[in-house]
């Protein structure tokens, strides 16, 4: 058995760590390009969301290098991410392939539910075997967060473009590669200092603007879809802060219910004089989190959203008011397959000039006042 | 007189209007609606909304800016759920903060928030806080919600004997006034005991029509699909008018069970037109960018690719649909109904 999953950004990280360390034999697809998403695309509903999309492109993918197990996460809605596995199992079998989909349903959950889920793909493993393949995957999650976290601090300062996207990319391989916890640690500090090593001497942009991403964890997790929006505003000398981060959509999506985790509260505190109820998705969350970038003085927000995405169409109808009540610069990206390389970095370009301009602004005001 | 409520002629008024009248009425308040989806309300409503929301939602901004100035307070419901374990739409959840920050200089809005997806609790609690905004007596509130949901009850029993929202609600004398001449024409005719052929098609062929209720029964969103296809000599059968046994007995033929209460209903009664050879042919109407319909039209895609025997067609509309194109559609869609069903 040869189990695949779907790609979002890093994640694949953690779940190969996961699965491999169980004792199953996993294929990770091949990282998304243009090729995986034409596939996905042809063969999807026309109105789907992109995620869906290129889940597909993946999914066919991996089956060509052999994969015959999918596993997928479910969902109880109202976002459409609860029926994509059901969905994608009807498009992928009336292709004529041989394949088995186990879909993790969390949230009939208990911890006993998604156990006996996960032995069926990995086979029969000892309690202690679990505890310490998830402890690894943890760490390894945990680590790929925090790298991704530097890369942004690093990059608006990195002596020569594009040293900072390519540390972060060896340092991941050290992450992927670790096999056990101490090596984890051990490859996050050298990423980190690998990461930090590209820095120019100090003081090379005094003062990068500041602009925060939010809205849905998938485009924005994942750099094929999102025409690596991250980088590109790196590397035009913004310091970056995104939302979120792998670590806590696997805590919120598959751990919530299980652990009893209480959702954090603060977005939605934040978001309820706009958007006052849950929404599915993470249309509160992409409302709070702008009302703390404007409340910490970002310069500017960008939301990226696949089209259609019914949570983020929410979010993205009250953004208006919160951009005018507090002052804050925001900007929608929509995506799907056919959004373009030049559209976006036009769009990204019209918008840092924008919030540097109206920073200039608020500077002289200053000075005046 | 009592407090004037304004409700939107959009959205789930199809479903609830029988119900929220006489429950406001009840409580002493007067009920206005909107008038209905003309250009100009649609026209509205796109200019406060953005591009991306669905055409139903736009329409019912426009709903909503149309009764700025003749009611006191504006319903806007937020319904989360309306039955355990499932939700409506994530939009309809949302729709109380977007009215409130696209729109304007409208009335009060009352957004009782309906959430019946884990217990009654928050229901009643939204019952009752909605009550208190007009009276302080509690049975009074508990008297106004009964008669409300006999009313929604008799209403059920007359979509399922095979009425449109506009029939029955003539039938049972709230249908709010109509503007244009042809619907009022049918709203009078239905109104007759034993409603005539001429109102419910002829019957040369049945077509189940599967679609949100606020797309297939808005006369101005669908087109007018359901007169027209009578007018073509069909008789139309909706999802609503199928019992809800039927419906959800045909949506668990699908191996997860749909979170959506409509986009299940819609499933369901696609299913059964697909598969029970009660209709000779299944036309699914959706709205551009609706999300559940994305899914639901591609499964059901998928099961009439695999069955054959009942031609199915999708006709998508939104802002920018023309009259013509959608006739066209439905003519050769009936003409291929038609002959198919000739031995």
């Amino acid at each position: 058995m040869k189990i695949t999953f779907a790609h979002m950004g890093n994640l694949y990280i953690t779940v190969k760590a996961l699965l491999e360390d169980l004792g199953a034999e996993v294929v990770v697809p091949p990282m998304p390009s243009k090729r995986t998403l034409s596939i996905g695309s042809r063969y999807s509903p026309e109105f789907a969301c992109l995620p869906l999309k290129v889940n597909i492109g993946n999914y066919i993918e991996a089956m060509e290098l052999g994969a015959d197990t999918i596993a997928m996460a479910g969902g109880v809605g109202p976002c459409r991410f609860g029926l994509y596995g059901e969905v994608q199992r009807e498009i992928l079998k009336a292709l004529g392939y041989e394949f088995e989909m186990i879909i993790i349903e969390p949230p009939q959950g208990r911890l006993r539910h998604v156990l006996r889920q996960l032995g069926r793909l990995v086979g029969r493993n000892s309690v202690g075997k679990y505890v310490s393949a998830v402890r690894l995957a943890w760490a390894k999650m945990t680590a790929v967060d925090e790298l991704e976290k530097v890369v942004q601090r690093v990059r608006p300062f990195e002596s020569r473009r594009g040293a900072a996207t390519a540390a972060l990319a060896s340092a991941l391989k050290l992450v992927d590669e670790a096999s056990s916890i101490a090596q984890v640690k051990r490859a996050l500090e050298d990423g980190r200092e690998m990461l930090l090593s590209v820095r120019a001497p100090e003081n090379s942009v005094p003062d990068p603007p500041r602009i925060g991403i939010v809205g849905e964890v998938y485009v924005v997790l994942e750099p094929f879809v999102n025409f690596e929006v991250e980088r590109r505003l790196g590397e035009m000398g913004v310091l970056v802060e995104r939302s979120i981060y792998i670590g806590d959509w696997v805590r919120e999506h598959l751990f919530k219910d299980l652990l009893r985790l209480r959702k954090g509260r603060r977005p939605y505190d934040l978001a309820k004089p706009y958007l006052c109820h849950f929404v599915g998705g993470h249309g509160v969350e992409t409302v709070g989190h702008t009302v703390e970038y404007a409340k910490r003085r970002f310069d500017g927000v960008i939301q990226l959203a696949p089209f259609t995405c019914m949570p983020e169409i929410v979010a993205q109808d009250v953004l208006p008011s919160v951009s005018r009540d507090l002052g804050i610069p925001v900007m929608t990206l929509v995506f799907d397959e056919h959004s373009s390389d030049a559209g976006v970095l036009t769009r990204l370009e019209a918008f840092v000039d924008l919030v540097e301009r109206s920073r200039r602004r608020r500077a002289a005001k200053g000075a005046r006042g | 007189m009592g407090e004037v409520v304004g409700i939107p002629r959009a959205l789930l008024y199809y479903h609830y209007y029988p119900m929220w009248k006489v429950f406001f009425e009840s409580l002493g308040g007067t009920v206005v609606t909107s008038g209905e989806t003309t250009r100009a309300v649609l026209d509205a409503g796109i200019k406060v909304t953005v591009d991306e929301a669905c055409l139903p939602i736009k329409v019912f901004h426009g709903h909503v800016l149309a009764l700025a100035g003749k009611c006191d307070y504006v319903f806007v419901p937020r319904l989360v759920s309306v039955e355990r374990r499932a939700f409506t739409c994530p939009k309809f959840m949302g729709l109380p903060d977007m009215i409130r920050c696209n729109c304007r200089d409208i009335p009060r809005i009352i957004d009782s928030c309906i959430n019946l997806s884990r217990t009654t609790r928050e229901y009643i609690h939204a019952v009752y806080s909605t009550g208190r905004m007009f009276t302080g007596s509690v049975l009074r509130i508990l008297a106004a919600h009964n008669r409300a949901k006999a009313a929604l009850a008799r209403y059920t029993r007359y979509i399922e004997s095979g009425m449109t929202p506009d029939e029955a609600m003539a039938v049972m004398g709230i249908a709010p006034p109509c503007d244009e001449p042809a619907h009022r024409a049918v709203a009078a005719a239905s109104s007759l005991p034993g409603a005539s052929e001429a109102v419910r098609g002829s019957g040369r062929v049945v077509v189940g029509l599967v679609g949100h209720p606020y797309v297939i029964y808005d006369p101005f969103v669908s087109m007018n699909v359901i007169r027209r296809l009578r007018e073509m000599g069909a008789s139309v059968v909706t999802a609503d008018m199928l019992p809800a046994a039927i419906t959800e007995r045909e949506a668990a033929r699908f191996p997860k069970r749909v979170f959506w209460t409509l986009g299940r209903r819609l499933l369901g009664a696609g299913f059964h037109f697909l598969r029970s050879g009660t209709v000779h042919g299944c036309l699914h109407m959706r709205a551009f960018t609706c999300g559940p319909e994305s899914l639901i039209g591609e499964i059901l895609e998928r099961e009439s690719a695999r069955r054959r025997d009942v031609p199915f067609a999708t006709i998508t509309v939104d802002e920018h649909t023309g009259e013509a194109g959608v006739i066209t559609r439905l003519e050769a869609f009936i003409d291929v109904v038609t002959r198919r069903r000739k031995p």
